[in-house]
């Protein structure tokens, strides 16, 4: 396991943090919500109206987003739940919440000194897709792209070193 | 034997993901209360008796750490294992909440196996 601050050297851009991002989520669809995350060919933009936002401050500052659209969202509402897709209410906010809490936690319980160094926001959730995102990120996003039951899924880390 | 079981989380979804991962643990559960916070549990506990409490750590209004301190001086809790359940993940969390009174720890995400593994040992008193 490599510390904060050998990956923060190690390459400005953070593109090394990719692997560990990546599998932070897929161990969470695994454990939680029982599906495998596949690969994603496409980077084009679809309609992700659902975004879910945990921030970052310590060590690491930065804002970690999942977005998805709103099938995705309810779909993975229901798998956490273990309920019919119409038997979903409410609860897709605070699920999509919740799935992002838990792949912030898991990315920064992988790398050595960012654990405890680091504290999470409580999750926030934003439904449609006219909006802009301003974050104090001094660095390029990183993103990874997947495929929750075929449905495209966007994980971003803004970082403000 | 049935239990009774409190699980504080701020998360509605992730209380009733434990509440299940305790039914399919194979835990009788014959009443479950939940609570959104530390100050909400303790309210609980000041009206009703449980044989187990699942706690979150990151909560508002009251974290799961300063619930756990508190809890000696509430007469419903006393001997009542606590297991923490939580994206924390660092030792010294683990520490701090074992130091606290907690029996066991839980780090999200988890699969309900990893929740009968650390659940089933607090309540035979092995933990």
């Amino acid at each position: 396991m490599k510390s904060v601050s050998e990956l923060l050297a190690a390459d400005g851009s953070h593109e090394n943090w990719i692997p560990l991002l990546d599998t932070a989520a897929k161990e969470v669809f695994e454990l939680m919500l029982g599906c495998q995350l596949t690969a994603s060919a496409t980077t084009e933009e679809t309609n992700m109206d659902v975004t879910a936002m945990v921030g970052l401050a310590g060590q690491l500052c930065g804002v970690l987003s999942v977005r998805c659209d709103q099938k995705a969202a309810t779909l993975m509402t229901s798998k956490m739940l273990g309920v019919a897709l119409d038997k979903v209410g409410p609860e897709v906010a605070d699920a999509l919440g919740e799935v992002c809490n838990m792949v912030a936690g898991n990315f920064k319980n992988k790398i050595a000194g960012l654990a405890e160094g680091c504290m999470l926001s409580p999750p926030t959730v934003i439904t449609g897709s006219d909006y802009n995102l301003h974050s104090m990120a001094d660095s390029p996003a990183i993103e990874i792209r997947m495929l929750f039951e075929s449905m495209p899924i966007a994980i971003s880390l803004q970082i403000h070193s | 034997m049935a239990i009774r079981a409190l699980i504080v989380d701020d998360s509605s979804v992730m209380r009733k993901i434990v509440e299940r991962s305790l039914r399919q643990a194979g835990i009788d559960l014959s009443e479950v209360f939940q609570a959104g916070n530390g100050a909400e549990a303790l309210g609980v506990l000041k009206e009703s008796k449980v044989d187990l409490i699942l706690c979150d750590i990151n909560m508002p209004v009251m974290d799961g750490l300063e619930f756990i301190k508190q809890l000696p001086g509430v007469e419903n809790a006393k001997g009542v294992p606590v297991v923490m359940i939580t994206t924390e993940g660092s030792e010294a969390h683990v520490v701090q909440a074992l130091s606290a009174g907690a029996r066991g720890y839980i780090r999200k995400p988890f699969t309900p196996e990893q929740v009968k593994e650390h659940v089933i040992p607090v309540l035979a008193g092995k933990s």
